[in-house]
């Protein structure tokens, strides 16, 4: 990389795809020293119809995420110049609430509890796949939109009452076992958005770990068999190779 | 003393040597112990025999006094002369004197130079005649005015005192010697026997630093402390090269077993590349690469995991864990699949249960043998999951009906990447009861695994620490009252088989 800042996106190619959704495009910063990651990164956003800006260095991160308007930054923990938690800190020491999402090699519970008790609002561990990365992205974006306020969630004509715990499809009741009713509260609150199998584990399930099978298919399958059968249209659909997401299909 | 390095030459230094250092700090100490008794016992047997000569002196004064009372000077003349006489054989000494001084009896020659001390007591020197051996000496004496005038000294000469004190600072002489002699003899042979005990301690480290790893110190058996820190040190080394022989093996497997799928990997993008394709095929070589790739990165996690767990890093951050929770946890999440395969997931007796540990290794551990049963039970086979007390120890047990380990394969498969020949065709990295074993070691406990007649109980037996032990007793207590002692688990057994006293999930 011949400078530390390279615009990854220019605004002519940024527009030439709208982005998913039709939602408004979204400016990404991405603080990550290494090139080829950096790269790969910006690139798969822009895919997904964002706007990335890379830096390379930890201060260089911390004026651009403080001087401008970003909807979300990717920080690593390992940079030149400034770790990436004191960035983030000193990023929450100014007051700005812009959602971070650390990407770090150092992936033990402790790591990831200590990136988001300085101020990060998710942590994902390299290697990682890019479908989990957008999805997890994707949330924090949406996060702000005034999250826990509501009392009943609705995705088409499936709606969830949060205070009786009651869940009506159509107008018919849906008995689901408490943690169907979890793992489906989590599905409507992101509702439209793509989440992967980890994001249900870690906040349905509450544990971090590495499942050897698909365990989360079935309970999906289960979900599916209670609130899409007999149902039109099926709201619960599989992304292939990333996840799930709760829609009422185009 | 320079600092022990490798290019120390190989035998140590006698005299550098610390025990020897001890050893003549120890012997100088000790001798002047014994350099001041001996001066004592000198000092006291010496003023002893001068109390002997001064006693004999006062008595004979007092004789002869009481002669010249009764018999006049003439009479203390003859006595005077009568004792010089049998003096020969004695050592006194005696002189009659005018008042001028000049002698009139007694054989000394002359009245001596020295002044008396007030009490009349003077000590001069006295020269023997050649007839009696000559030389020089002390004589030791009273000196008495008589009414008449005339002077009388009555001594000894104190050549047996000088002969006792003689005899006396010659002892000491020799005993001294003799004490630092074999003092210096045995300091040397004690010096050089642990010596060379060290240096076989440091012969040793020689040559594992020279990368023998093999050697052993040797031990005598004599069960010394020397002994004890060859023990020590041969414990250490096993387990290192235990941890080395590991290191080494993982190294072999993820070569052999990594190189495997990338070779795969890497194969199917050149053959993609060099065929002409559509779009949907190039697509579809991509997605079966990602997965590939996918599960690569599971086994490097899984590897990853297993290193993490064995370095014992995450025992910082150790916290209290309710076990039953976690159990009916992984339960509740395995449910579904185990149905879905045609398996009754069952929960046996659970425990109320508290240890200091990683939930989210523990959780993942259970999941791993939860993961192994279902993979390995054939279809309506039961799997039961039971959380009890084993003495001081948590017993977290699966036990599947499924095909088993052969009794022999058991340690082998906890190893990485051990996979069973008859397991091939199922998928899996083969690292699933090796992270399970290093949880366990971890937490300080063991992962066992048994016969369940037919199938496998794969138990964690998870020590429990004092503060659960405290919420437990009182459970405890409760429920010895209802249950009678012999249907309590024996230590050697824990977990319940499916066939007897699990219950199928209900409504989970």
């Amino acid at each position: 990389m011949e400078t530390d800042i390279e615009r990854q996106a220019p605004a002519r190619p940024a527009l030439s795809r709208p982005p998913r959704d039709g939602r408004r495009l979204m400016r990404i910063l991405v603080v990550e020293d290494d090139a080829e990651t950096a790269r790969f990164i910006a690139k798969g956003l822009q895919e997904a119809g964002h706007v990335a800006d890379v830096v390379t260095d930890g201060r260089q991160g911390l004026v651009r995420a403080v001087g401008e308007d970003y909807d979300a930054a990717i920080v690593d923990r390992m940079l030149p110049g400034l770790d990436g938690l004191s960035v983030v800190e000193t990023l929450r020491g100014t007051g700005k609430d812009l959602p971070v999402l650390f990407l770090s090699a150092m992936g033990s519970v402790e790591d990831r509890v200590q990136g988001l008790r300085r101020g990060g609002d998710d942590y994902l561990t390299k290697p990682f796949a890019f479908s989990e990365l957008l999805a997890r992205l994707e949330v924090l974006l949406r996060r702000r939109g005034g999250e826990g306020v509501e009392t009943v969630l609705r995705t088409g004509d499936l709606e969830m009452d949060l205070l009786a715990r009651r869940v009506k499809r159509a107008g018919q009741a849906i008995e689901l076992q408490p943690r169907e009713f979890r793992l489906l509260e989590y599905l409507m609150r992101h509702a439209g958005q793509v989440v992967t199998r980890t994001m249900l584990l870690e906040s349905v399930w509450g544990y971090h770990f590495d499942p050897q099978t698909n365990v989360i298919d079935v309970h999906i399958s289960r979900l599916r068999q209670k609130i899409d059968r007999g149902f039109e249209p099926a709201l619960l659909q599989t992304v292939r190779g990333t996840g799930y997401v709760l829609r009422v299909p185009d | 003393m320079s600092s022990v390095s490798p290019t120390d030459p190989p035998q140590t230094s006698l005299l550098r040597s610390r025990i020897f250092r001890l050893t003549l700090i120890y012997l100088c100490l000790f001798s002047a112990v014994v350099l001041g008794l001996v001066g004592f016992i000198y000092w006291s047997a010496t003023a002893s025999v001068t109390r002997q000569i001064d006693k004999t002196i006062d008595a004979e004064i007092r004789g002869l006094a009481e002669q010249y009372r009764e018999r006049g000077t003439v009479g203390l003349i003859q006595v005077i002369q009568q004792r010089v006489g049998a003096a020969g054989a004695t050592p006194g000494l005696y002189l009659l004197t005018d008042r001028n001084l000049a002698p009139l009896a007694g054989n000394l020659s002359r009245w001596p130079d020295v002044a008396p001390d007030p009490d009349g007591w003077v000590t001069f020197p006295l020269e023997f005649p050649e007839s009696e051996g000559g030389g020089l000496n002390f004589g030791r004496g009273r000196v008495f005015e008589l009414s008449g005038g005339l002077y009388l000294l009555v001594g000894h000469d104190v050549r047996e005192r000088t002969r006792i004190a003689a005899m006396i600072r010659e002892t000491l002489a020799w005993g001294l010697l003799a004490i630092i002699g074999l003092s210096l003899v045995g300091g040397l042979l004690m010096s050089r026997s642990l010596l060379r005990r060290i240096d076989r301690v440091n012969a040793t480290s020689r040559d594992i630093m020279a990368g023998d790893l093999s050697q052993r110190v040797p031990v005598t058996g004599r069960g010394d402390e020397f002994d004890q820190l060859a023990g020590n040190l041969n414990a250490m080394l096993d387990r290192i090269e235990r941890l080395l022989a590991g290191m080494k093996q993982v190294s072999d497997n993820i070569a052999h077993d990594l190189r495997s799928p990338l070779t795969r990997l890497r194969s199917r993008l050149e053959v993609t590349l060099m065929e002409r394709h559509d779009e949907a095929a190039y697509r579809e070589a991509i997605e079966r690469t990602i997965a590939e790739a996918d599960g690569l990165l599971k086994t490097f996690n899984a590897l990853l995991s297993i290193a993490r767990a064995e370095s014992g890093a995450p025992r910082q951050g150790f916290a209290p864990v309710d076990l039953a929770a976690v159990v009916r946890d992984v339960a509740e999440l395995y449910e579904p699949l185990a149905e879905e395969r045609g398996l009754t997931l069952g929960l046996g007796e659970i425990a109320p249960l508290t240890i200091v540990g990683d939930r989210h290794l523990l959780f993942q551990g259970l999941v791993n043998l939860l993961d192994n049963a279902i993979k390995f039970s054939p279809a309506g086979g039961q799997i039961a999951l039971s959380l009890t007390r084993s003495g001081d120890r948590a017993c977290l047990a699966v036990a599947d009906g499924g095909a088993g380990i052969p009794e022999a394969a058991r340690a082998q498969v906890r190893d990485r990447f051990v996979r069973l020949e008859s397991s091939r065709s199922t998928p899996g990295s083969g690292l699933g009861l090796s992270l399970v074993a290093a949880v366990a070691r971890l937490h300080d406990g063991v992962l066992r695994l048994e016969d369940n007649a037919p199938g496998l109980r794969a138990a964690l037996l998870l020590p429990l620490g004092k503060r659960s032990a405290l919420v437990e007793s009182a459970a405890a207590a409760s429920r010895a009252a209802v249950r009678p002692e012999q249907d309590r688990p024996s230590p050697d057994y824990c977990g319940t088989k499916p066939a007897a006293g699990s219950k199928p999930l209900a409504g989970v």
